[in-house]
C-alpha cells in the first residue's frame, strides 16, 4: 500500500445551529486521484475548506495530518505553503488582468517591491504548457473561453507547487470536450505523482478518473469506495448517496382536491443577463393545478432559480421568450409589480440578500410586498400594520418578542416565517418556493412544511424548488426533474424515488 | 441602570447639543443667550436645513450623497441674478424660472444615477466642478448686486407682529404658545389613540416629562425672537419643509420605500416597488430643494456672487451625520438631521461669537464629524454584540 498523504480524522464542524459536518474521516493515498461525491449541503465543500483553511484552526475539532504531521492551518496561505491548493467552483480570476498576473497574483515574481515582470510571464508561460494551453501568457482573462480559464486556475496552483489539488466542480461550467480533456489531464498529473481530490456531481466523470470515492451525506462519511477492489457503477454510488429512510418528517396532507391548472409555462426559454449567447433556461414547459404542490428537483446551477426568477416579472435574464397563462388566461408580466398583481409570488432562496430587510422590524418586512393595501391615499396606516404583522406572526407561530424587532435579530427558521408571512400578505394565487427550509433547524422544516400545507389547503398552487431530494419526495405532488436549463424529466410522487431523481439528472447530464 | 443608559444612547445627541449651548454660554458670558444670537442661528443656518433635508433622502437610499449642491447653489443663483437683477424679470418669474432649472437639471442628475447607473458621487462630481465654473463665469469676476427688495424680504424679514407689542413682538410669543398647545395635543391624542385600540402607550410621566423639555425650548425661541424682531420668514421656510419631510418619511408608503431600499435594495426591488424611479426621485428633490436654499443664499448676501454656496455639500452632509443618519444607508430621520444641522449650527455661532480663528473652527468641525461616525458605529456594534 502506497504512503498515506492526507487523513483527516473525526472532522467535525459546526455553524450556529447546524452540524455541517459529523465526525468526518477522510484517507488519500500519495498519487491517487480520490473522488468526493454527495448531495447538495453533504458537506464537501465545507471539508475542503476546513482543510485548505479557509476555517482556520479552532473552529473545528478533530485533526489534519498531512504528510506525517499534524496541520494546524490559521489561513490559507498556511495551507498552500504545505502545497494544498484548492481550486473553487467559482474561479477566482480576474477578468481584467493577464493570464500571467492572475496565475502568481499574491505569489509574485521578483522583489515585493519590483515584481519582475519577465520571470512572470516567463514562468507562467512554462506552465500554461504543462496545462496545455498554447495562448501566451500576455492575453487577458476575459478573451479567453471558461474551458481554458479553467486550465489557468490549474496552471495557477502548479505555480504553486502544488503537492494535493483540490478540485471543486471543475466541469460545472465546461462543455463535454473540455470536460474531458480536463479530466485527461488530471489523469496525466497523476502518473506523474500528483496527488488530486475531485468533488463533482458528474458521476459518469467520477468513475472515469477516481481511483477511490467517498461518499459524504449529512455531514457524515458513508463509505470508501476502492475502483480496484469493487465494482464502481453508478448506480452504486448513488445508492451510497441517497441511501437514507425517509421518516415521519412531512406532515401528512389530507383532502386536498386538486383543480384546474392555475399557472402554465409554455416553452420557456432564458437568456443569461452578461452572456446573452448561453441559454439559461431552455425550453422549459411546466403547469401547476389548484392545491397542487409542484416540487422542481435539480442540481445547484440546473436553472431552476433562473427559471423563477424568470417568470416572476422578468426579475432575471434577458431575451426571455415563451408563454405564461395564470388561472387559464395569457399574461405578460413584465416587471415584478405587474407579477406581484396577477397573484404570483417569489419566496426567494436567498433570504437575507434579496428577501428581506435585515436592518427592518418584522412589521415593515410583512407588509413591504402589499404596502398599499393598508395605506389609503399612499399614508400607511400604522395601526393597520401593526395588526396585520401580529396577526402572521401568530398564524405562522414566528418566536419573536414582539414585531418591532429587527428581522436581523431573528433565527434563521423564524426569518424564513418572516418571508412567508410577507408573501401571503401579497394574497398570491400561485407562490414558488425557492429552497423554502435552507439553512434552518428541523423542527422549523416541519413548521414550514405544515404551513404549505394550509396553503394548499386554501386552493393556491406551490411551486417549491428544492435540492433535497428527500423535501421533494415528501412534500411534492408532482415532481419536475431539472437539468442544464431543460426540464429532464417528471414523476409523479407515486413512481419517484431519489434513485430515480438521481439518474434522471446523471443520464440527461450525459446526453448533452 | 440599564433603562437609564438606554434613554441616553437614545438621547445622546440632544444631550450633546444642551451640553454644548451650556459650554458656550459659559465661554461667551451669556452671549449666547443675546436674542441676536438666536436670530443668528436661523439666519446663517436656514439653508442647511434644507440642503440637509435633501441629502437625507439621497442618504436614505443607501448612504448616496449628492456633491454638486454647494456650486448648483452659486449657479442657479447666478441664473436668479441675471434674470432679477441684468433683466429686470418680476420676482415670482425668476424664481418659477429657477425652480424649472432645478428640476431639469434634477431630471438629467437622477437619470443619470439611477437609470444610467453612474455612482452617485461621480455625476455630482462632475456636477460639482461644472456648475462652480459656470456660475463664476456667468457672473463675471463681480457679482450681481443689489436683488429686489421684495425678494431678500421673502426670507430676511420677520413676520409683522399684529398686534403692536413695544418691547416684544406678540405675534412671535402667541405662535410659540400655539406651536406648545398644538405639540402637547397632538402627542395626548396619539398616546389615547392608542390605548383605545389596547396598544400599549408609554407612561404618563416620560410624556409629560418630553412636552414640558419641547415647549421649554419652543418658548425660548419665541421669547428671544420676540425681543428682537419677531418671527424670521426663514424659519417659517424650514419649519414647513421640515414638517413636510418628516410627513412623507413616517407617513407615506413612498418615504418607506427610500428606508427599505437603503437596507435592502434587491428585497425591495422584489417586493415590486421601482426602486430605480426611487432613487431617480431622491436626486430630483435634492436638486429642487438647493433652488430653495439658493434663494435663502441670495436673500442674505442680496447678491449672486462666485463663491455662494461655497462647501455647502459639506455642511449638509456633515449635518445628516452629525444628526445619526447611517452613511450606509436605510436609517435616519428628519427629526434626527434637525439636531445634527443645530448642533453644527451652534458650534458655529458658539466659535465665531468666542472669536475663533475661521481655520480653527474648520478643524473642530471635522473632528465633530468624525467622532459623530465611529459613535455611531460603536453604538451600534454593542447593539449586535447583545
Amino acid at each position: 500500500m502506497a504512503k498515506i498523504l492526507l487523513e483527516m480524522k473525526n472532522i467535525t464542524k459546526t455553524f450556529p445551529g447546524v452540524k455541517a459536518l459529523d465526525n468526518v474521516n477522510l484517507k488519500v493515498e500519495e498519487g491517487e486521484i480520490h473522488a468526493l461525491v454527495g448531495e447538495n449541503g453533504a458537506g464537501k465543500s465545507t471539508l475542503m475548506n476546513v482543510l485548505s483553511g479557509i476555517y482556520p484552526y479552532g473552529t473545528y475539532e478533530g485533526d489534519i495530518v498531512y504528510n506525517g504531521e499534524v496541520c494546524q492551518f490559521n489561513k490559507i496561505k498556511d495551507s498552500e505553503e504545505k502545497g494544498i491548493v484548492i481550486i473553487h467552483q467559482e474561479l477566482a480570476l480576474i477578468p481584467y488582468m493577464t493570464i500571467g498576473k492572475n496565475m502568481f497574483l499574491g505569489n509574485e515574481r521578483g522583489k515585493s517591491a519590483a515584481i519582475d515582470w519577465n520571470e512572470t510571464y516567463g514562468e507562467a508561460d512554462k506552465y500554461l504548457k504543462m496545462v496545455g494551453l498554447s495562448e501566451s501568457s500576455k492575453v487577458l482573462v476575459k478573451d479567453i473561453g471558461t474551458g481554458k480559464q479553467q486550465l489557468v486556475e490549474i496552471a495557477k496552483a502548479l505555480a504553486k507547487h502544488a503537492k494535493l489539488l483540490i478540485l471543486d466542480e471543475p466541469t460545472s461550467s465546461l462543455n463535454e470536450k473540455d470536460s474531458k480533456a480536463l479530466l485527461d489531464l488530471m489523469l496525466k498529473f497523476k502518473k506523474e505523482g500528483m496527488t488530486s481530490i475531485i468533488i463533482s456531481h458528474k458521476l459518469n466523470e467520477v468513475a472515469y478518473v477516481a481511483d477511490k470515492i467517498t461518499v459524504i451525506r449529512d455531514g457524515s462519511t458513508i463509505e470508501t469506495m476502492d475502483k480496484h477492489t469493487t465494482e464502481i457503477s453508478e448506480d452504486r454510488i448513488i445508492k451510497g448517496m441517497v441511501g437514507r429512510e425517509l421518516t415521519d418528517r412531512f406532515p401528512k396532507r389530507q383532502g386536498v382536491k386538486i383543480g384546474a391548472v392555475n399557472m402554465e409555462v409554455k416553452n420557456w426559454t432564458v437568456h443569461h443577463p452578461l452572456y446573452p449567447e448561453r441559454k439559461v433556461c431552455d425550453n422549459v414547459s411546466i403547469k401547476v393545478k389548484k392545491g397542487e404542490v409542484v416540487g422542481i428537483s435539480g442540481l445547484m446551477g440546473a436553472g431552476r432559480t433562473e427559471l423563477a426568477m424568470s417568470i416572476f416579472g422578468q426579475s432575471y435574464g434577458t431575451n426571455i421568450s415563451g408563454q405564461l397563462f395564470l388561472d387559464g388566461k395569457e399574461v405578460q408580466l413584465k416587471s415584478v409589480k405587474q407579477a406581484i398583481k396577477n397573484k404570483l409570488a417569489y419566496v426567494t432562496e436567498d433570504r437575507k440578500g434579496n428577501g428581506l430587510v435585515l436592518t427592518n422590524p418584522i412589521k415593515i418586512n410583512t407588509t413591504l410586498a402589499n404596502l398599499d393595501s393598508i395605506s389609503p391615499r399612499k399614508i400607511i396606516d400604522k395601526d393597520k400594520e401593526y395588526q396585520v404583522a401580529v396577526e402572521y406572526k401568530d398564524k405562522l407561530k414566528t418566536k419573536c418578542p414582539t414585531v418591532e424587532q429587527n428581522v436581523g435579530n431573528l433565527s434563521g427558521g423564524n426569518q424564513q416565517k418572516v418571508l412567508l408571512a410577507k408573501w401571503m400578505f401579497a394574497d398570491p394565487d400561485v407562490l414558488i418556493l425557492d429552497e423554502p427550509t435552507r439553512g434552518i433547524d428541523v423542527g422549523a422544516k416541519y413548521e414550514i412544511y405544515c404551513i404549505i400545507n394550509d396553503l394548499v389547503a386554501a386552493g393556491k398552487s406551490v411551486l417549491m424548488i428544492s435540492s433535497e431530494l428527500p423535501e421533494v419526495l415528501g412534500m411534492s405532488d408532482r415532481i419536475y426533474i431539472m437539468n442544464e436549463g431543460r426540464i429532464a424529466g417528471e414523476l409523479s410522487a407515486e413512481e419517484a424515488t431519489q434513485e430515480k431523481i438521481m439518474s434522471i439528472i446523471v443520464n440527461s447530464g450525459k446526453g448533452a | 441602570m440599564n433603562k437609564t443608559l438606554d434613554i441616553l444612547r437614545k438621547h445622546t445627541m440632544k444631550i450633546i447639543l444642551v451640553l454644548i449651548v451650556i459650554f458656550f454660554s459659559v465661554t461667551t458670558k451669556g452671549q449666547m443667550f443675546a436674542p441676536s444670537s438666536f436670530q443668528a442661528l436661523i439666519a446663517q443656518n436656514a439653508y442647511v436645513f434644507i440642503l440637509a433635508t435633501g441629502m437625507l433622502m439621497c442618504m436614505l437610499t443607501g448612504g448616496n450623497i449628492d456633491l454638486s449642491v454647494g456650486s448648483f447653489v452659486c449657479f442657479v443663483g447666478t441664473v436668479g441674478g441675471m434674470l432679477m437683477v441684468k433683466a429686470q424679470m418680476s420676482v415670482p418669474a425668476a424664481m418659477l424660472l429657477m425652480i424649472g432649472t432645478g428640476v431639469i437639471y434634477g431630471i438629467v442628475e437622477g437619470f443619470l444615477i439611477a437609470y444610467l447607473n453612474i455612482p452617485p458621487w461621480i455625476a455630482t462630481l462632475a456636477g460639482y466642478l461644472a456648475f462652480r465654473g459656470w456660475g463664476t463665469a456667468l457672473i463675471g469676476g463681480s457679482s450681481i448686486a443689489p436683488m429686489p427688495e421684495g425678494f431678500t424680504k421673502m426670507f430676511n424679514g420677520s413676520v409683522p407682529d399684529f398686534f403692536g407689542g413695544k418691547n416684544i413682538n406678540i405675534t412671535c410669543i402667541l405662535a410659540g404658545v400655539i406651536a406648545c398647545v398644538i405639540f402637547v395635543l397632538l402627542q395626548l391624542k396619539g398616546r389615547n389613540d392608542k390605548l383605545k385600540k389596547g396598544y400599549e402607550a408609554e407612561n404618563m410621566v416620560s410624556l409629560a416629562v418630553r412636552c414640558v423639555l419641547v415647549c421649554a425650548v419652543i418658548l425660548l425661541f419665541a421669547y428671544k425672537l420676540g425681543q428682537a424682531n419677531g418671527i424670521p420668514n426663514n424659519l417659517i421656510w424650514v419649519a414647513v419643509i421640515v414638517l413636510i419631510y418628516s410627513f412623507i418619511t413616517e407617513k407615506t408608503t413612498i418615504g418607506r420605500y427610500f428606508y427599505t431600499m437603503g437596507g435592502n435594495v434587491e428585497a425591495t426591488r422584489l417586493s415590486g416597488i421601482d426602486t430605480k424611479k426611487i432613487f431617480f426621485l431622491a436626486y430630483l428633490n435634492m436638486a429642487v430643494l438647493t433652488v430653495i436654499s439658493a434663494w435663502m443664499t441670495m436673500a442674505r448676501l442680496s447678491a449672486a456672487t462666485a463663491t455662494a454656496g461655497n462647501n455647502y455639500e459639506m455642511d449638509a452632509i456633515s449635518a445628516c451625520v452629525v444628526g445619526g443618519v447611517s452613511a450606509y444607508g436605510g436609517s435616519g430621520t428628519v427629526f434626527g438631521m434637525v439636531i445634527g444641522a443645530a448642533l453644527i449650527g451652534v458650534i458655529n455661532l458658539g466659535m465665531s461669537l468666542m472669536g475663533i480663528d475661521a481655520n480653527w473652527q474648520m478643524v473642530v468641525k471635522g473632528m465633530v464629524l468624525l467622532a459623530a461616525v465611529v459613535f455611531e458605529i460603536l453604538n451600534n456594534r454593542d447593539k449586535t454584540k447583545e
